[in-house]
C-alpha cells in the first residue's frame, strides 16, 4: 500500500486487527501521517503513534485543518453594499484553518525540532550567534516603536526619530565614519547600497562608463560578487594567498582606470584581520577607487579598532550579527551601512536629520542638499531591529561592547588552542580573530567528511559550524563561538571535538557517515529535493488511485 | 557584564593555555596605531531598569495607532494580531535560530516555510512560491529583475497606480543595473491606458491592486496584453487582506505576484520588518529569486524538508546568482503562518468582508462632510477623498485633535498637483466612535 505521497508506509509488527479501524477518518488519516513522517518509530521500541515521549510527530497543517475552521472570533458584518467592482473573488482559496489550542500545539511542536542559541552552542561562523537578550524583545514592543506607523504625521513620531538618531550616533562613532543609512533590510541589502552609493559617486565624476570593475578575493561572501553583479559591475576575484591574507601587491596588480571599488571582508572569512588593510585602502584610493569593506565580522573588533580609521568608504553593519538582534530563522535582519566623507552625501533616502522645531524625516530626493542615489526600500528600515540593537549598545555600553569583542576573540582562540594538535589549522598555528577556520587534511583517510563532522555534532548536542565556506581551504569548518559561551561550555565543545577526532582516525566512521542518529530526521536527501521540486502541499489522489 | 559569562579568572586561564600575556596579543595584526587603547566615546554599561527607562521615554514621545482613531494605510496596515501569534514567534527555538542549514535539526523552521510557501500560493492563485522577501516593496524590485531574466528583455513599464515608494525603489534598482523604467503619471482614477505602452521590447507591466489610490484593477486584460507581446505580468499588491475578498492575481493571468504580507500577523513597527510574499508559475521557479523549501526523506525514508534550488543562490553561483539575497524575513513569515492558520478561510474571508465594510461605512460617512469628494469608484479597505484644503494641513491639524486620519498623496508625491488628495484606510480595529471622531474633526478642520 502506498501513502499519499506515493511511498510505502510501515507494516505494522503486531498480528491484532489494525487498531486505527472503527476511529473515523480523521484519527486513520493521522496515524497514517504519524507513521509516514516519522517512520518506523522507537527503533527497538516502536510506538503507535510514532511519537517518542517528548518528540512528538507533527503533521503538516494542510492534514490537520481545516477549511470552515478558524482560531478567530470575528462577526460577520452587517450587509452593505460592495464596491468590489465585480472583482469578487468566486473560487475558494484552499486554506485551513485550526482553533487556537490546536495552533498553539502545531506550532509548539514544530519549535521543538529547531535547534537555536538557547539550545546550546551555536558556532556557525561568520554568523555570530550570539546571546538574544529579552530585555530588547520587550523594548521593540513598546506600543511607541511597535505600533506606529511610518507614514503618521512626522510630529507623532519624534520619539522614533530620535530613537533612528541615536542609533546612528553609535554606529558612525564605533567606526569612525561620516554618516549612516540605516534603511537596508540586512547584510546583502547593505552590500547593495554600499555598492550603489560608489557607482553613484563614480557616475558623478563622469566615470561611470570606464569604472566597472570590482575586485572581490575568492574568500568573500557569495553575496558580494552577486551584489556586484547585480548592478552590473564586472568581477574581478583577488586569489587567495597561502597565508590566508590579501596582499597588496596582489590588488595592485589588478588596480587600474577600470578598477570601482574592492570588495574585503575585515576581519576575512578565514578568521584573520588584514594587516596590509591600511596599505591596501591606500592603493585603491590612489588608484581613485572605493573600498567597499564587508561587516559581517565586524564582532571581533567592536571598539578595539574603527573601520574608519582603516580607510573603508562604506560598510554594513549586520544588526542581527553583531548587534545581537534574533536570526529568528532567517531574518529579520537589517543592514545599516555606515559611509565615508566621500560617500556620504550619495546615502539613500529617507534619513533622518535634526531641524530647529525637532527631528525631521527626509523621504523625497528633492527635499535633501545632498545627492541621495534613491530609494532601498519603501518606509525607513527595519525599526524593530534599531530598537533592539540600541538596547544592545546600551547594556553593553563602549566598555562592554570592547570587552565583549575581546571575549569574542579569546573564545575563539581558546578553541584553536584546544584542537590545534588534532584539527588542520590551513594557515598555520597563529592568533585567529573571533573565528577559527579548519580545514579537512586531518580527515585524510579516514573516510569521513565534513559534512561527516557536522551531523556527528549534531548527535552531540551541538549545531555545526559553517562548512566548506570559505571555498579557499578544502572541506573548510569555521567556528565561531561568540563571546555568549562559558568557559566550561567551550570545555565541552572542546572536549567533544576532540573525542571525534579521535574516533575519525580510530576508524569509527559508522558514527560520522550515518549520523545525526538522534536528531529529529536522519540525513536528508538533498538531491531528491532538488531533482524533482515539491514546493508546496498537494491535496492527495483519492484513494482508490493511490492505491493502484 | 551581564551577557557576557566569562569571569576575569577565567580569562586569566584562557590566556594562559592560549599562550599569550594579553588579549591585545590576540590582536596583533591589527596596525599598532590603530588599535584602540580605550573604550569609544559613547556610555558605559546599564542595568536593565536603566535600559528599559531611556527607550520607554523615548517611545512615549510617539502616538501609537492603538490609542487614537486612527486611518493610515498606503502600504502598512493596521490590523489586529492575536495574541497566540507573539507568544509563538517568541519561542526560543524559533526565535534564536538560524538559516536552516542543517535540515535535521531545523525541521520547525523548513516545516512552517514549507506551510508558509502552501499558503502563498494558495492565496495569490500561482503555483509557487517563495519562503520571503524583506518587504513588498524589495520584492517588487527583484521581480522586475526576474522578469528581466525570463524575457531577455530589459524594460518595465509601472502603473501609475503603483506606491511611488515601490516605483522609487523599482527605478533606483533599474538605473543602477542601466535597465530601462517607464513611470506612467499618477493615476488617481484607476483608468490609465497601459495597454498602448506594451510593445514586443516590454519585458513587464507592473499594476497594483488595490492600487496606491485604492481603486481595483482588472488585470486580464493587461496580462492578455502583456503576453501578446512576450511580456510578462507582475501583479503587486500592499494589503494581503484584500486577497481574501478579491479574485486572485493568478486567475487573472499574473506571472509574477509580489506584495507586502505586513498585515497578516506583523505589527506596523514604523515601517519594519515586514514580510515579502513573492509567487510565480512552476515554469519560472528557477528564475526565482530567494530560500525555497522543498519536501524530501531522510535516510530512513521519513517525510522531511530542505532548502532547495540553491544552485540559484549567491553562495553557489555568486556573481551569476539570480539575487544577492541571503537572509530574508523568516520571523515575520512565521508571523505570517501562524496568523493566516488562526484565521483559516473562513477567518481570512471575514475579515476581509469586516474590512471593506467599515471602508464602505466610512466613505459614506466622509461623503456626507462639506469640503469632502470620495473619488473611487472602487475600493477595498482604503479609498482616496479630495478635500477642499490641503491634506498635509489638514492632517496636522487632525492629529491635533487626537484621529490619525491618512496619509496626504504629496508625502509620496511631491509636486504632483495633488495636494488635496488625501489616502484614507479603515480596518476591523476601527469603531463606530472612531469614525464619528474622525466625521467631526473633520468638519471643524475644513
Amino acid at each position: 500500500m502506498l501513502n499519499r505521497q506515493g511511498r510505502p508506509t510501515t507494516p505494522r509488527a503486531h498480528g491484532v486487527a489494525d487498531p486505527a479501524a472503527g476511529m473515523g477518518d480523521q484519527a486513520a488519516r493521522l496515524q497514517g501521517d504519524a507513521t509516514r513522517a516519522a517512520g518506523p518509530a522507537g527503533g527497538s521500541h516502536p510506538t503507535f503513534t510514532g511519537n517518542k515521549a517528548l518528540a512528538q510527530v507533527e503533521p503538516l497543517l494542510f492534514e490537520i485543518g481545516r477549511t470552515d475552521t478558524t482560531g478567530v472570533d470575528l462577526d460577520e458584518p452587517e450587509d452593505f453594499a460592495p464596491r468590489l467592482g465585480g472583482l469578487e473573488r468566486r473560487e475558494p482559496i484552499g486554506l485551513p484553518g485550526l482553533s487556537e489550542p490546536e495552533t498553539m500545539r502545531h506550532y509548539v511542536r514544530l519549535s521543538q525540532q529547531n535547534y537555536g542559541i538557547d539550545t546550546g552552542l551555536f558556532p556557525l561562523g561568520s554568523c555570530t550567534m550570539k546571546h538574544n537578550a529579552r530585555l530588547n524583545e520587550r523594548v521593540a514592543r513598546l506600543p511607541g516603536f511597535a505600533d506606529v506607523h511610518p507614514l503618521q504625521p512626522v510630529s507623532t513620531v519624534q520619539g522614533a526619530l530620535e530613537l533612528m538618531n541615536e542609533l546612528g550616533r553609535y554606529l558612525v562613532t564605533l567606526t569612525n565614519m561620516t554618516a549612516v543609512a540605516l534603511s537596508p533590510k540586512a547584510g546583502a541589502h547593505g552590500e547593495l547600497c554600499g555598492m550603489m552609493a560608489i557607482k553613484a559617486a563614480i557616475e558623478a565624476k563622469g566615470e561611470g562608463a570606464t569604472r566597472n570593475v570590482v575586485l572581490v578575493p575568492d574568500s568573500a561572501h557569495g553575496t558580494n560578487p552577486a551584489t556586484a553583479a547585480l548592478i552590473g559591475f564586472r568581477v574581478k576575484p583577488v586569489p587567495a594567498r597561502e597565508d590566508g591574507w590579501v596582499h597588496v601587491e596582489d590588488v595592485k596588480e589588478r588596480l587600474g582606470p577600470d578598477v570601482a571599488a574592492i570588495m574585503l571582508t575585515n576581519p576575512n572569512t578565514c578568521g584573520l584581520f588584514e594587516p596590509q588593510v591600511a596599505e591596501i585602502a591606500k592603493a585603491i584610493h590612489d588608484a581613485g577607487a572605493y573600498f567597499y569593506c564587508d561587516g559581517a565580522n565586524f564582532n571581533a573588533i567592536v571598539g578595539k579598532a574603527k573601520p574608519g580609521d582603516l580607510g573603508v568608504d562604506a560598510m554594513h553593519i549586520n544588526l542581527h550579527k553583531t548587534f545581537s538582534t534574533p536570526h529568528g530563522g532567517g531574518g529579520p535582519g537589517s543592514g545599516p551601512v555606515v559611509l565615508s566623507e566621500r560617500l556620504a552625501p550619495f546615502a539613500p533616502v529617507p534619513f533622518v536629520r535634526a531641524g530647529k522645531d525637532g527631528f525631521e524625516l527626509v523621504e523625497q530626493e528633492s527635499d535633501a542638499a545632498e545627492k541621495p542615489f534613491g530609494r532601498m526600500t519603501a518606509f525607513h528600515g527595519q525599526m524593530g531591529m534599531y530598537v533592539r540593537a540600541l538596547s544592545y549598545m546600551l547594556s553593553h555600553g563602549a566598555d562592554g561592547m570592547k570587552q565583549a569583542s575581546e571575549d569574542a576573540v579569546l573564545n575563539a582562540n581558546y578553541i584553536r588552542a584546544g584542537l590545534s594538535d588534532l584539527l588542520s589549522l590551513p594557515f598555520g598555528d597563529k592568533p585567529c580573530m573571533h573565528e577559527v577556520l579548519f580545514d579537512d587534511s586531518w580527515l585524510k583517510d579516514t573516510g569521513v567528511t565534513t559534512l561527516d563532522v557536522a551531523k556527528a555534532m549534531i548527535d552531540e548536542g551541538y549545531h555545526p559550524m559553517t562548512m566548506y565556506f570559505p571555498l579557499v581551504v578544502h572541506g573548510a569548518m569555521l567556528i565561531e563561538p561568540t563571546e555568549s559561551e562559558s568557559k566550561s561550555s567551550l570545555d565541552l565543545f572542546i572536549a567533544t571535538l576532540r573525542d571525534l577526532a579521535f574516533a575519525a582516525k580510530n576508524g569509527d566512521t559508522e558514527r560520522f557517515t550515518g549520523a545525526p542518529y538522534h536528531a529529529p530526521r536522519r540525513r536528508l536527501d538533498e538531491t531528491r529535493a532538488a531533482r524533482s521540486p515539491v514546493l508546496k502541499w498537494t491535496p492527495p489522489a483519492p484513494v482508490a488511485e493511490a492505491a493502484e | 557584564m551581564r551577557y557576557l559569562p566569562l569571569s576575569d579568572t577565567d580569562r586569566g586561564e584562557m590566556l594562559a593555555r592560549i599562550g599569550v600575556d594579553h588579549v591585545d596579543e590576540l590582536f596583533a595584526d591589527v596596525p599598532k596605531n590603530l588599535l584602540l587603547k580605550e573604550p569609544v566615546d559613547l556610555p558605559r554599561r546599564k542595568g536593565e531598569l536603566e535600559v528599559e527607562r531611556i527607550l520607554s521615554r523615548m517611545s512615549a514621545r510617539n502616538i501609537p495607532a492603538s490609542s487614537v482613531p486612527f486611518f493610515v494605510g498606503a502600504g502598512a496596515y493596521k490590523h489586529h494580531v492575536p495574541a497566540t501569534v507573539d507568544h509563538l514567534i517568541q519561542r526560543s527555538e524559533f526565535l534564536t535560530s538560524y538559516t536552516p542549514y542543517q535540515p535535521e535539526i531545523a525541521q520547525g523552521t523548513l516545516q512552517y516555510l514549507f506551510e508558509f510557501q502552501t499558503q502563498v500560493a494558495a492565496l495569490t492563485g500561482m503555483d509557487v512560491a517563495n519562503a520571503s522577501m524583506y518587504d513588498g516593496s524589495t520584492g517588487t524590485g527583484e521581480a522586475v529583475l526576474m522578469a528581466h531574466r525570463v524575457t531577455k528583455r530589459r524594460k518595465a513599464v509601472l502603473s501609475g497606480g503603483l506606491h511611488p515608494h515601490y516605483a522609487d525603489v523599482v527605478k533606483t534598482l533599474s538605473d543602477m543595473a542601466s535597465d530601462e523604467t517607464v513611470i506612467l503619471a499618477p493615476d488617481v482614477a484607476g483608468t490609465e491606458d497601459i495597454l498602448s505602452q506594451i510593445d514586443d521590447t516590454t519585458s513587464c507591466v507592473v499594476v497594483q491592486t488595490p492600487d496606491v489610490f485604492g481603486n481595483l484593477r482588472d488585470l486580464k486584460p493587461i496580462a492578455d496584453k502583456a503576453h501578446q507581446h512576450g511580456a510578462l505580468l507582475i501583479a503587486v499588491f500592499t494589503e494581503a487582506v484584500s486577497l481574501g475578498l478579491l479574485t486572485s492575481p493568478g486567475s487573472q493571468g499574473a506571472d509574477i505576484v509580489v506584495g507586502e504580507g505586513q498585515s497578516i500577523g506583523n505589527a506596523l513597527n514604523f515601517g519594519g520588518p515586514y514580510v515579502g510574499l513573492f509567487a510565480t508559475q512552476s515554469k519560472y521557479v528557477r528564475q526565482m529569486p530567494g530560500r525555497l523549501c522543498g519536501e524530501t526523506v531522510d535516510a530512513d525514508g521519513n517525510r522531511g524538508f530542505v532548502l532547495t534550488l540553491s544552485t540559484r543562490e549567491q553562495h553557489i553561483r555568486r556573481d551569476k546568482a539570480t539575487s544577492n539575497i541571503c537572509t530574508n524575513s523568516g520571523l515575520c513569515s512565521l508571523a505570517f503562518t501562524i496568523h493566516m492558520t488562526l484565521l483559516g478561510e473562513a477567518g481570512l474571508t471575514r475579515l476581509a468582508r469586516i474590512n471593506h465594510a467599515n471602508a464602505v461605512k466610512l466613505a459614506d460617512q466622509l461623503a456626507g462632510v462639506k469640503g469632502v469628494e470620495v473619488l473611487n469608484r472602487t475600493f477595498f479597505n482604503e479609498f482616496t477623498v479630495k478635500l477642499a484644503k490641503p491634506a498635509a494641513e489638514a492632517v496636522e491639524r487632525l492629529a491635533e485633535k487626537g484621529v490619525l486620519a491618512g496619509v496626504p498623496v504629496s508625502r509620496l508625491l511631491p509636486g504632483a498637483g495633488l495636494d488635496n488628495l488625501l489616502l484614507v484606510a479603515s480596518t476591523e480595529v476601527n469603531t463606530d466612535d472612531d469614525r464619528a471622531a474622525f466625521v467631526a474633526a473633520l468638519k471643524e478642520v475644513l
